[in-house]
């Protein structure tokens, strides 16, 4: 391979992970192909479906549209790293099998991380709040309907 | 590096327009130049007249500051329209400016107000009005070797100052079919002492009308004069035809959505 | 108090877990040491002949291993089937000589990285010379009209006229007459996963591995004919999770493709679409249809026949297309009491890319033209939408219904669920909302549509529409066994995308077997051990798969009984078996439990009955009920055995001034029988939901004059997000069907049926104080203003 790799260093789910990568490496294909981390999915590459979703420094953003190398120093969440210290669920993921809040689990994800971004800033949101939330979060098996569910009933169990 | 590279070197900021062109491999540079870790590049500073943004500030960080929403009102008003949350987590304030887009919320807010943009390069740094900045579609007076470093934002001191942001999209975080921005300011006794507005998405560039807002000063902003206002800069405006749109539509969401927005801007200025 | 224990109730599904955990295993996530990556080349032209390919500077690019073209993989393979009668259409994942529409692959990289491939695919030189090309299907049917495979000799390719029942003379006794055109505009369900498929050829073992997001029926079967392979050289690991399908996923072209590739390089070779060469060229586009709709009515609203011409463009090849015009005949007078029928289908090809099987197979834009017909009868009468459908909808005594064209509708109370619906959405004052919003000056709309499911799949459509294809056999199977631990195992035998079929299953073999589900595992078989299946198509699993299972959880729960019988040396009447447990009525000490009696199975030969073969496990194998037969003369046949029921209610403000939609209430009453799990239902349900607002207000494949995609991303095909779609409501109504195991009926395409056609009536309802009208999907905001701007001006 011709290409320059470049070092980085990036937090992912807590643990320092090097990587040796081409610039032109996008953030998702390095999660996926080389730290094996798949769950974090691909859907368009441009930007719009979301299902890319990953935290950026506790943030949600989309990793199909970040480098790899853009990475470098930053903190990475994924769909992976939700789980409680026990490998628990999180109540959020509890929540979605709770009310059925996905089909094939391909947006999942994604969507997990938004809504997730969501309560971490914004602890008792209004319904049209986690849809504006997840407005960015395309889902083609739920129509959204027990998806909005599970993260109301996460926001009121996290309460207690 | 801009200067070496010429063409073949970009600047990447957030990568929220130019990462998916990139993808789909409709644009190529062979270099692309990061800013996304110039500190000197993120701020927010609030002045007596003006607000100052460094170009690589998040959407989020300004959406999110009260002390600008306070001063530049239609940022966050405009910010409410722009992609969803990952975008603007991601996304700069400079950088949705450098690209330009001619129906981009951004872009129109700093035509309207009138934004000063400050450019650098291994010379030296310039300002452009955004008049002179936007300069057709996805198109920027900057220079091959220059970087977008900063905003300045005009604030408006009357106290009665109320501004609008509409636009129309077929989904919600689409790019505006016709997007609408005002603010207006209003003396004590309900008289307009000050108009600016404009339209995204009816021409090359962000459209601003100052004419026709000049001459809303001194009237008390009725729904007649803001109908006429909103007619005179669907006249002006040269709306393109695509998929979503034709340019019928286009000029009439032009005259709806300008008089829609100065409607609002006035009752908000009413309310302050 | 319910009859079931388990079915029925809520239940966590056992998909969910591993998916919010991030563990699934999509096909992009299977990694085989070695693998290469494939990019395809193709072609910008929407009909031209192809001059010459030159891959030198391709093949020279870093990591590039093969590039293959047609010429090479044409010669190499079959041609892909299509079950129509016309014999000179081929089809290859490749094309040769010609390219038929643009986005047509050409040539095929393969790489080290898809990077790397996409590379050396832009160094791919072909010539082209282009040629005539035809987009509009009346157009592509006039004489002289370029044709798509001339061998054919025109753009037609299936042509069928029915008459059912006396229709002329019910047009001319009738009071009114009305015509119109409602044309349902190119959309398909679009999956956020696109399709990919990963192969291995095994020289040892001569075995080609397939992992793929797969949905569809003899699969492994057609790859295989296709490599030409004998039938067991392919192995399709069916446990690969789906991200979605909803008909689409059918990479019939992709697999041979890649399967080619595999075998000849010697290396793993996996393909994942990128989003751009799935919308242009994965061939997974919908249907593409208008129906000229006449309808014959009497003053009392009494619908007496109606005449559908349907003409479908299927693109430039045939796929399942045609087929979508044929489904549709299993409920062509819809839930209504339609003594006539006559239904004119023609498919024809244009220089468009070609179309896959899509949710409902056809019947939901078939609905939607019903539903729009008697909305106009309505209207034309001046009479209530809602009289009118209670006057003509199938009167819950009446069932079981057989409609003109032979099939048999097995159980429904239509009337039921409509005014549940209207219930729960309090119409009257939904209408109040709406004349007030119209007082107001905004335009505001109701619609409301009355749709069938036809569910349970059954392909006897084929054989109506090409005599020559005789196919009766519609089946679905499951294997049970139970271990020597005590654990039940369920084995089915085919993919899922979503539609928890591991829950069904379980639940199912739990309610038989009185033991908890939780504790049942559901595996799935690959396609070498996998007993016959037709696969998730046509709302059919939880008829077929859920019988399927009850048959074999049946068949142990027997055999337990059977061994407890012998050994207590009595008849197996004499036994009482609950919750695994088998004991002597009357003497419940004498038992043997579950334990006991598994060892028994397992171990204890010398304790069986005679002839009774070892171990705890049994399969079964059925065949769709009420299918099997041939058509008669005059094209009546049984189709689809099990009718599920929608009556959507919906509310509708248009901005006059904008033309934008603003959906706000949204009901739907259901009726699919027995669900036998609820969420799983409801959640499949808001889907078709959301999928039927995609589709009528904001999805379409739209083509330039020239041929080209014009929506081929996401920026312009626009699915729908959470800020589309309102809260939606479900209410549920049950009248099981007498067919199958507890009384379920199909539910994988409910909310898809009948959305297109409630939200479309609600446009129209919104925009009739206007006298303004819109027959096309989908409504865009364009299409809005449009309609609504010269009657403003007015």
């Amino acid at each position: 391979m011709s290409e320059t790799l470049h070092k980085v260093g990036v937090e992912v789910n807590g643990k320092p992970r090097e990587g040796h990568v081409p610039a032109r490496l996008s953030l998702v294909d390095w999660l996926r192909d080389e730290l094996r981390l798949t769950g974090t999915h691909v859907g368009c590459e441009h930007g719009v479906c979301g299902a890319c979703s990953v935290m950026l420094d506790g943030e949600p953003v989309r990793s199909c549209l970040m480098y790899t190398v853009q990475a470098n120093g930053h903190r990475i969440t994924t769909v992976e790293g939700l789980a409680q210290p026990d490998g628990s669920m999180s109540a959020l993921q509890d929540a979605f099998c709770e009310t059925h809040g996905l089909q094939c689990g391909y947006c999942t994800p994604g969507m997990l991380i938004a809504a997730q971004g969501l309560l971490d800033s914004n602890p008792d949101p209004t319904e049209e709040q986690i849809r504006d939330a997840i407005g960015g979060n395309l889902c083609r098996c739920t129509g959204y309907q027990q998806i909005v569910e599970a993260v109301r009933l996460a926001a009121e169990r996290m309460k207690k | 590096m801009l200067a070496t590279h010429g063409d073949s070197a970009k600047l990447i900021a957030g990568g929220q327009s130019l990462v998916p062109m990139m993808a789909m491999r409709l644009v190529r540079p062979a270099f692309l130049v990061d800013i996304n870790e110039i500190d000197a590049l993120k701020f927010v500073e609030i002045e007596k007249d003006a607000a100052r943004t460094g170009a690589c500030t998040r959407q989020r960080t300004v959406e999110r500051d009260d002390g600008l929403a306070a001063r530049v009102p239609l940022l966050r008003r405009a910010l409410a329209w722009v992609g969803h949350v990952q975008t603007r987590n991601r996304g700069t304030v400079g950088g949705s400016l450098a690209h330009a887009d001619p129906s981009a919320e951004l872009p129109l807010v700093a035509r309207v107000i009138e934004a000063r943009m400050q450019l650098r390069s291994a010379k030296g740094t310039r300002t452009l009005a955004a008049e002179k900045f936007f300069s057709g579609p996805m198109m920027t007076s900057t220079r091959p070797d220059e970087c977008l470093e900063e905003i300045h934002w005009p604030v408006w001191s009357w106290k009665h100052t109320g501004s609008a942001f509409t636009e129309i999209s077929v989904r919600h975080g689409d790019f505006a079919m016709v997007a609408a921005a005002a603010q207006v300011a209003l003396d004590g006794n309900g008289r307009c002492t000050r108009a600016a507005f404009g339209l995204g998405g009816a021409g090359g560039t962000p459209l601003a009308f100052p004419k026709i807002a000049a001459r809303l000063v001194g009237t008390r902003l009725e729904d007649e004069a803001i109908e006429n206002a909103a007619d005179g800069a669907a006249k002006e405006s040269d709306p393109g035809g695509d998929l979503h749109a034709s340019k019928e539509y286009r000029r009439h969401l032009a005259r709806v959505l300008a008089a829609r927005a100065l409607r609002e801007a006035r009752d908000d200025a009413k309310r302050q | 108090m319910s009859a079931f224990r388990y079915i029925g109730t809520k239940r966590r599904t056992k998909e969910d877990p591993r998916f919010v955990s991030g563990q699934g295993r999509y096909v992009a996530d299977v990694a085989l040491p070695g693998m290469k990556h494939v990019a395809l080349v193709a072609s910008p032209h929407a009909s031209a002949r192809i001059v010459s390919i030159d891959t030198k500077a391709a093949l020279a690019a870093p990591g590039v291993l093969y590039v293959l073209a047609g010429d090479e993989f044409c010669a190499g393979t079959d041609s892909l089937v299509t079950g129509v009668d016309a014999p000179k259409l081929t089809r290859f994942a490749l094309a040769k000589d010609v390219v038929r529409y643009a986005g047509e692959w050409v040539a095929a990289v393969v790489a080290d990285s898809r990077a790397l491939a996409e590379d050396a695919a832009e160094l791919v030189e072909v010539e082209y010379e282009p040629l005539p090309h035809v987009i509009d299907p009346e157009k592509a049917m006039e004489p002289g009209a370029p044709l798509v495979h001339p061998a054919h000799g025109s753009n037609v390719i299936l042509h069928k006229r029915f008459v059912w029942g006396p229709v002329e003379e019910a047009f001319a006794n009738a009071e009114h007459k009305l015509a119109f055109r409602a044309t349902w505009g190119r959309s398909a369900t679009v999956p956020i996963e696109t399709f990919g498929v990963a192969a291995q050829w095994n020289p040892g073992t001569e075995i080609l591995d397939v992992w793929a997001s797969i949905q569809m029926p003899k699969y492994p079967d057609q790859v295989a004919k296709a490599l030409r392979l004998p039938g067991n050289g392919v192995r399709v690991h069916y446990d690969v999770d789906v991200g979605g399908s909803y008909g689409v996923k059918r990479g019939l072209k992709h697999t041979v493709l890649v399967g080619y590739l595999a075998k000849r390089l010697g290396h793993p070779v996996r393909f994942i679409e990128d989003r751009l060469e799935n919308m242009r060229g994965g061939d997974m586009q919908g249907p593409d249809r208008f129906f000229d709709m006449q309808v014959a009515f009497d003053s009392d609203g009494t619908i007496r026949a109606w005449k559908i011409r349907a003409v479908d463009d299927v693109g430039a090849y045939a796929g399942r297309a045609p087929f979508q015009l044929g489904k549709p005949i299993t409920a062509i007078c819809g839930p209504y009491q339609i003594p006539a029928v006559e239904y004119d289908a023609t498919s024809v090809l244009t220089n468009k890319t070609p179309q896959e099987a899509v949710r409902g197979f056809g019947q939901s834009p078939t609905n939607f033209a019903m539903e729009r017909c008697v909305d106009r009868v309505a209207g034309f009468l001046k009479m209530d939408r809602i009289e009118l459908r209670r006057k003509n909808l199938i009167r819950k005594d009446q069932f079981p219904y057989t409609i003109p064209s032979g099939s048999s509708y097995d159980s429904g109370d239509y009337h039921a669920v409509l005014d549940k619906a209207l219930a729960a959405v309090d119409y009257p004052a939904l209408v109040r909302a709406r004349d007030e919003a119209r007082k107001a000056g905004r335009l505001a709309g109701i619609g409301i549509s009355t749709c069938l499911e036809p569910s349970g799949g059954n392909s006897a459509f084929e054989v109506l529409l090409n005599p020559k294809n005789e196919t009766t056999t519609w089946m679905d199977s499951c294997l049970v066994r139970v271990d020597l631990a005590g654990s039940v195992t369920g084995v089915m035998n085919t993919s899922s995308a979503g539609q928890g079929h591991e829950s069904l299953v379980s639940t199912v073999i739990g309610e038989i077997l009185e033991r908890d589900p939780a504790g049942v595992r559901v595996v799935r078989a690959d396609s070498l051990t996998a007993l016959p299946s037709n696969s998730p198509v046509g709302s059919r699993m939880a008829i077929m798969l859920g019988g399927a299972a009850a048959g074999a959880a049946k068949k142990i729960k027997e055999t337990l009984v059977a061994i407890a019988a012998h050994n207590f040396e009595c008849s197996p009447e004499d036994l009482e078996y609950r919750d695994g447990n088998v004991s002597l009525k009357g003497a419940p000490e004498k038992r043997l439990t579950w334990d006991q009696l598994v060892e028994i199975a397992h171990r204890k030969f010398h304790r069986m009955p005679p002839g009774m073969e070892p171990g705890l496990q049994a399969k079964f194998v059925w065949e769709v009920p009420t299918g099997g037969g041939l058509p008669t003369p005059d094209g009546r046949i049984q189709m689809y055995p099990c009718y599920s029921f929608e009556a959507h209610v919906v509310y509708v403000e248009i901005d006059p001034d904008t033309g934008k939609p603003r959906l706000s209430k949204y009901v739907c009453g259901h009726d699919c029988g027995v669900m036998i799990n609820p969420d799983i239902v409801h959640g499949m349900t808001y889907g078709g939901i959301a999928h039927g607002i995609g589709a009528t207000l904001y999805e379409k494949f739209s083509y330039t004059e020239d041929g080209q995609l014009a929506a081929g991303t996401f920026m312009d095909y626009l699915l729908p997000s959470a800020m589309e779609v309102p809260p939606l409501a479900i209410v549920d109504h049950c009248t099981p069907s007498p067919l199958t195991t507890f009384g379920q009926k199909g539910s994988g395409e409910a909310g898809y049926l009948g959305a297109p056609a409630a939200i479309a009536g609600a446009v129209n309802d919104a925009l009739s104080p206007l006298s303004a009208a819109i027959e096309a999907l989908p409504m865009s905001h364009l299409a809005i203003w449009n309609a609504i701007q010269p009657k403003r001006a007015a």
